[in-house]
């Protein structure tokens, strides 16, 4: 099956994969993948489980590459360059393009370390320069006013969300290019999940955001472009609207209407 | 089916529950008589050898006991010498052990972790963490005493380094493999280094346990005799020269216990009840640093 699935001609792509297979060992995750992430849009992937959505949006950071028995073929452009044939160091690569995970992650430092370990990686500030940076990753995620007053606590001390809004500005603070959320809200309650999501949609004015999602109420409500996956095939992509009042596919349909998935 | 049927199976039901709840309460307290037998049959002994230690140790232990050096036969005198040697050649022996069984303990769980180097030294330190510390003693003995044909403070930080090793890479390596895989991830998706994620992210998340591990090898090499027996010898005098025999508290127990002299028998338990207290609060310390960890 190869589709070239591409959005508007108006809208830039950030990220463009082309002809993207993925293996792990000898299973083949991903097939010939081909769509077009346009920047400063949301973007969701959709899917039952295990049709490869986390897997793709662990290709965009080179994530996999931990893992010695995963590897992708193909292209992944970002900015000009392929990334998964260029020689520019990983960690530059991951400074450009964030990542936040489905369970809350805080390191185990305090609010403040934890927003700084990022930081301090790749520039070098003066105390009050990362003390602004510190607060404003805290501002731009919507966690300030809760923090503000116990920045040296640990910042497993917060609730699951808080903790989660916590990753998000560690992620932010390094001002990456594209940020990449792998279920951001599934570990989440609705109150949480609902700050989180306002916080997607204010994060796409500065930034590329990639979402994948078990949710597709959440889908809906943030993204403007969705991808549907199946067992590694990418079924359909296009505006929100589209996927979800006049899909193209059948598949598609049954999925979001809930006949199937 | 008609009601009638209904309610006679609905109270078929019921009287089955009921005969199978109270067979399970009759295995239940069976097997809480007998756990609660094995508990205190354990707790009686432990009991006993905590009591006797403080009885006899307590008795023992006088000023004299902590100033002085080891008397003759029937002659005023304290185990100074010994708990000097102990103190000195427990702690280099921590020193030597610790690092090298930190950095080998994050080989394997951060670096090598299915590869065949890391596989035999996985073997090797298994062996070694079982090996008899007679063994081990013996070994120096061997390698060291022979052929500097001297027996040495030396010889016997070696001996107790060679115990101490295993069980700190042992320890590194579980703790490590418990820090969970997401928070490496979350690390190596903001782009830090591999040398970076392990010394600020997991070796700090499994610093109390690494902790722990270090102070329960020390608690292991401040009791053991036989090492000792073959390596450092023991001293009547007091000696801070590493290159010559030094005492140390479990061997002079070994030789004090087992002499006809009642002074000799009387410093043996103060020296039982130095150890025993020494190792019981490392125990503590280790446990106080794990709670404060969850």
């Amino acid at each position: 099956m190869t589709m070239t699935l591409t959005t508007e001609k108006t809208q830039s792509a950030k990220i463009a994969v082309k002809n993207l297979d993925f293996f792990y060992g000898k299973f083949h995750a991903l097939k010939n993948i081909n769509l077009d992430i346009p920047e400063k849009k949301v973007t969701a992937f959709i899917g039952p489980s295990g049709c490869g959505k986390s897997t793709l949006l662990r290709v965009f950071n080179r994530m996999f590459e931990l893992y010695p028995e995963q590897r992708a073929q193909g292209e992944v452009v970002l900015d000009g360059e392929n990334l998964l044939t260029s020689k520019q160091d990983v960690a530059l690569l991951r400074a450009k393009v964030g990542m936040v995970f489905q369970k809350p992650t805080p390191f185990p430092m305090s609010i403040y370390d934890n927003i700084a370990f990022g930081v301090k990686l790749f520039e070098k500030l003066s105390a009050t320069d990362m003390e602004e940076r510190v607060e404003w990753a805290l501002r731009k995620s919507a966690l300030w006013n809760e923090v503000k007053d116990k920045l040296k606590q640990s910042g497993s001390s917060l609730s699951g969300g808080q903790q989660q809004r916590l990753c998000i500005a560690r992620g932010v603070a390094i001002k990456p290019e594209v940020i990449l959320l792998d279920e951001p809200c599934s570990a989440l309650d609705p109150i949480s999940t609902a700050k989180v999501e306002e916080l997607i949609i204010e994060l796409k004015q500065d930034y590329t955001v990639v979402i994948v999602t078990h949710n597709m109420q959440q889908a809906a409500r943030c993204s403007d472009y969705t991808a549907y996956m199946y067992l590694g095939d990418l079924v359909e992509f296009g505006a929100t609207e589209q996927i979800f009042f006049k899909p193209n596919r059948q598949e598609t349909e049954d999925y979001i209407t809930g006949r199937f998935g | 089916m008609s009601t009638g049927e209904a309610l006679l199976r609905a109270q078929a039901l019921t009287e089955m529950r009921a005969t199978r709840y109270a067979a399970r309460k009759r295995v239940n307290i069976i097997a809480l008589i007998l756990s609660m037998m094995a508990m205190l049959f354990g707790l009686f002994w432990l009991f006993w050898i905590l009591f006797e230690t403080v009885r006899l140790g307590t008795a023992g232990l006088t000023l004299s006991a902590l100033t002085q050096m080891t008397p003759p036969p029937n002659d005023e005198g304290g185990l100074l010498n010994a708990i000097y040697g102990s103190f000195l050649m427990v702690t280099l022996a921590t020193f030597v052990g610790t690092p090298i069984g930190v950095m080998a303990g994050i080989y394997l769980a951060e670096f090598d972790t299915k590869g065949w180097l890391a596989n035999v030294t996985r073997f090797v330190n298994d062996i070694l963490l079982s090996a008899p510390s007679i063994v081990i003693g013996l070994f120096v003995y061997a390698v060291v005493v022979t052929r500097f044909k001297s027996f040495s403070a030396y010889a016997g930080i070696m001996a107790l380094t060679l115990i101490v090793i295993p069980v700190v890479i042992r320890t590194t390596e579980n703790m490590l493999q418990l820090v969970p895989p997401g928070l490496r991830e979350a690390a190596y998706a903001l782009g830090a280094p591999k040398w970076k994620v392990i010394l600020s992210i997991t070796m700090r998340s499994a610093r109390a346990g690494v902790v722990t591990g270090i102070l329960l090898a020390v608690a292991r090499i401040a009791g053991e005799t036989a090492p000792l027996l073959f390596t450092a010898l023991s001293n009547q005098f007091w000696t801070s020269s590493l290159s010559e025999p030094m005492a140390s508290l479990p061997v002079t127990i070994f030789k004090f216990a087992m002499s006809p002299y009642e002074n000799w028998q009387h410093l043996a338990w103060a020296g039982v009840f130095l150890i025993t207290l020494a190792v019981l609060s490392l125990n503590i310390l280790a446990r106080v640093l794990t709670r404060q960890k969850s």
